[in-house]
């Protein structure tokens, strides 16, 4: 057989073989890839899609997810309550409905905001399919290429790939232990003066953030609600987790510090009743709302009304604020055995997240671990976490990683932290190794002064017990430097 | 004929091999065979004594698929099977092992220092990083030895990215690599068996990224960061000693029906150095050696079709 090395294929003579194609092989590779548009090359690696998809593998112990436990649900109230939308409004049910939302749902959203010392009226709401549209109705009505969105350093990953989409150009926010540092959010807005660019908003979640756990201050939400109104720049405040409070007190939200003139507020039943439902809302300023609405019909023309049917009917014959606090009570005694095996099997080098409410804590690794790399390290042990580079847009979070202890069992969540510990340690341990820094036995080696990490394991300890989980070390996040 | 296509696994490049094997099932099916598509699991013996096929195409990709495994158990099950036997697989898998054959072979291929995990830890093998660093110039790359995809490689630009960098390869494997970096352009060159005419090299392919992304491996391999050409734009006498250098790596490394080998072109000196061969390339709509065939005037299902007819020609009588 000859193979011609021309770029044109067949050869010189220009006969064809037999077998040829027409097209050339590189014009088919890319026949779709030059349709495509730009906004499609969102920044998630193949190779990280790769990993994920190893991790929804039943084997797997899988502290990846986001997702709420919907098993505690009681099935006969499921049942009773379709029925019931069944009788009383199948014609509705299985009907269009308005873009902006059945009238009937708008009451439980708003028991659900007063439940968090917030007033509103019907009119300033808008019904949307789950919390996660308003973030892409919010984008697509006020980004144009290249527009800046402020979030936090890291953020909410599933809002990435939709600022990736807009081609927003992305500032990240350095946080600590109270959310947001406003100090830094101030230089960056200066930093953005000085260069003529007005960001449109300002992405945040205050409340138990996705991914870190951490709230934002009360101090602080006063200071962010005075920034937007003297910028006048509008606030995304993305709110799914305010009622899971597991201790403390609540902090008013940012649309009521701003009585919703420059906050655009994002609320969800997905993580206090279903997110099967795909029911979330905004409350926002009218002509922004107005908008939302406009982009709204044109993605999906409106969200199920079977579903706000369900809610309707949910709210009116059930007690949701009972279930809310079952979950609470289930959540954060799963909080709580996260917390002690991160004290029990994460060695003394990393640092992690004390959330009073939500879903996950986040845990930084020492600079040197790679958390992409160590969650294939990880899988083969059968156990997953979201690497820390998910929640960033620019490269960041290369050793922190994302813990959900929401969606799986007490028995596993134990499990799962200590097969992590057991690779972390092990990298750790080979770190010092290569660099001569400490000795190899991290299991056995007794536990630096004063540091709880690994005092369970030291064979003679001084405490030998469980160590207190209020001792671990509180996560200083990460500098946008760093 | 009764064709097992066995496809998925749990090796990390589990969602490619899918891909591969979708479209492997699809081209035999337009070829007139039985197909059945196995996601090869702990019930993959029970499953291939079920449906007894006449013969399994291999479209795994990684651990488990690529290195042997499956191989060895085909050969005892007596099933034949597409593409290189258990041998040429454990050598391809592993970087080391086929780049010692390739030198020992004097194929020319990117100097290289290899370690277990146990050297580091029981033989003290840190010691010796500063004289592996003299000889092989910043920046060096790192890579796990037998991870397929563009996983767990970095580049250490300084002494302090080294260890830090074997650590993460060691994410994927018991053994890593230690590499000399080539500046250069980036070649691909598949080979196909004719079924009585031996092995044939196809046309290069170059993958160029688009961005200067010149550290970035993954976006290498991803559509829309990185343009592949092919055939690439050579002078004639290096495309022609890129397909001799593929050639020669096919046959050092036992391969057998395909392969894809993947090159340097270094661009200072002009020399070219086989990197690794990959014994199962990938055979989705995007990958390199479907590519280099349409371009030798192949078709997808001519080039699954003459893969098939090589198993079938190997199995014992």
């Amino acid at each position: 057989m000859t193979i011609d090395e021309t770029p044109r294929g067949p050869g010189p003579g220009g006969e064809t073989p037999a077998m040829a194609q027409p097209r050339s092989g590189a014009r088919d590779l890319e026949r779709y890839a030059g349709l495509f548009a730009r906004r499609t090359q969102v920044m998630k690696s193949s190779a990280m899609r790769d990993l994920m998809a190893v991790t929804a593998r039943p084997e797997v112990i899988s502290l990846a997810g986001g997702l709420p436990d919907t098993s505690t649900f009681p099935a006969e109230d499921f049942s009773a309550l379709m029925a019931r939308v069944g009788v009383d409004d199948a014609a509705r049910a299985l009907q269009y409905g308005p873009t902006e939302g059945l009238v009937e749902v708008k009451d439980p959203i708003a028991q659900v905001m007063a439940a968090e010392g917030m007033e509103v009226e019907p009119d300033d709401l808008l019904v949307t399919t789950g919390g996660q549209q308003v973030i892409d109705l919010v984008c697509k009505t006020l980004i144009d290429p290249g527009d800046v969105v402020i979030a936090e350093a890291p953020t909410y990953p599933g809002a990435v790939p939709v600022f990736v989409s807009y081609q927003a150009d992305v500032v990240q926010i350095e946080m600590d232990e109270h959310g947001m540092r406003i100090d830094v959010l101030e230089a960056e807005l200066e930093r953005l003066d000085a260069e003529g660019r007005l960001p449109k908003f300002i992405y945040t979640v205050p409340s138990f953030q996705n991914p870190t756990g951490v709230t934002l201050s009360l101090e602080r939400r006063r200071r962010l609600v005075e920034i937007a109104r003297r910028r006048e720049l509008l606030v995304l405040e993305d709110n799914p987790y305010g009622m899971l409070r597991y201790e403390g007190s609540p902090l008013p939200t940012l649309y009521s510090l701003d009585g919703g003139e420059y906050v655009i507020y994002l609320g969800t039943f997905s993580k206090i009743l279903s997110p099967g439902l795909r029911l979330g809302w905004t409350a926002a300023p009218r002509p922004v709302l107005d908008k939302l609405n406009l982009g709204k019909g044109a993605v999906d023309l409106c969200s199920s009304p079977l579903s706000q049917l369900f809610v309707r009917a949910y709210f009116a014959e059930r007690d949701w604020l009972s279930y809310v606090r079952s979950l609470t009570g289930l959540y954060r005694r799963r909080r709580d055995i996260m917390l002690e095996a991160l004290a029990e099997h994460f060695p003394p080098e990393a640092t992690w997240t004390r959330p009073r409410g939500g879903l996950f804590i986040w845990a930084r690794l020492p600079d040197y671990i790679d958390t992409t790399d160590l969650l294939a390290r990880a899988l083969r042990d059968h156990v997953a976490f979201v690497p820390g580079r998910a929640a960033y847009l620019d490269g960041r979070g290369g050793s922190e990683m994302r813990l959900n202890f929401s969606g799986v069992g007490d028995e596993e969540i134990r499990e799962g932290i200590r097969r992590i510990g057991k690779v972390v340690r092990e990298q750790v341990g080979l770190y010092g190794t290569l660099t001569g820094a400490e000795p190899v036995r991290p299991a056995v080696a007794p536990p630096p002064s004063g540091v709880s990490g690994s005092a369970a394991e030291a064979p003679s300890g001084p405490s030998g017990g469980v160590p207190e989980p209020d001792a671990a070390r509180v996560l200083p996040l990460r500098r946008r430097t760093g | 004929m009764r064709v097992a296509v066995l496809k998925g696994g749990d090796s990390l490049e589990r969602q490619v091999s899918l891909r591969s094997g979708a479209r492997v099932e699809h081209a035999l099916e337009r070829l007139g065979h039985d197909v059945v598509a196995i996601d090869v699991g702990a019930d993959l013996v029970d499953r291939l004594g079920a449906e007894r096929p006449d013969v399994a195409f291999v479209a795994l990709h990684g651990r488990g698929g690529e290195d042997g495994t499956v191989q060895e158990l085909l050969e005892l099950l007596g099933i034949p099977y597409t593409a290189s036997g258990p041998s040429a697989c454990i050598r391809c898998t592993d970087k080391v092992l086929a780049k010692h054959a390739l030198r020992d072979a004097e194929v020319p291929t990117p100097d290289f220092y290899a370690f277990s995990q146990a050297a580091f830890e029981e033989l003290g093998a840190a010691r010796a990083l500063p004289a592996i660093e003299e000889r092989l110039d910043f920046p060096i790359v790192v890579k796990p030895a037998g991870q397929g995809s563009a996983l767990g490689i970095k580049f250490a630009r300084t002494p302090g990215d080294v260890p830090g960098a074997i650590v993460a390869a060691f994410s994927y494997d018991t053994k890593v690599l230690l590499e000399r970096h080539v500046a250069g352009r980036d070649l691909a060159v598949s080979v196909l068996e004719g079924v009585d005419g031996g092995p044939e090299a196809l046309p290069v392919v170059e993958a160029v990224p688009n961005e200067e992304d010149f550290y970035d491996f993954e976006a290498r391999y991803e559509i829309g960061r990185t343009t592949f050409t092919c055939p690439a734009e050579l002078p004639a006498e290096v495309a022609s000693r890129a397909r001799e250098l593929a050639l020669a790596a096919y046959r050092v490394l036992g391969c057998y029906g395909f392969a894809r080998v993947d090159l340097m072109l270094d661009e200072a000196s002009g020399e070219l150095t086989v990197l690794e061969a990959d014994v199962i390339p990938g055979l989705t709509d995007t990958s390199l050696l479907p590519l280099a065939a349409e371009a030798a005037g192949i078709s997808f299902e001519a080039l699954i079709a003459r893969v098939l007819e090589l198993a079938v020609a190997r199995a014992p009588p």
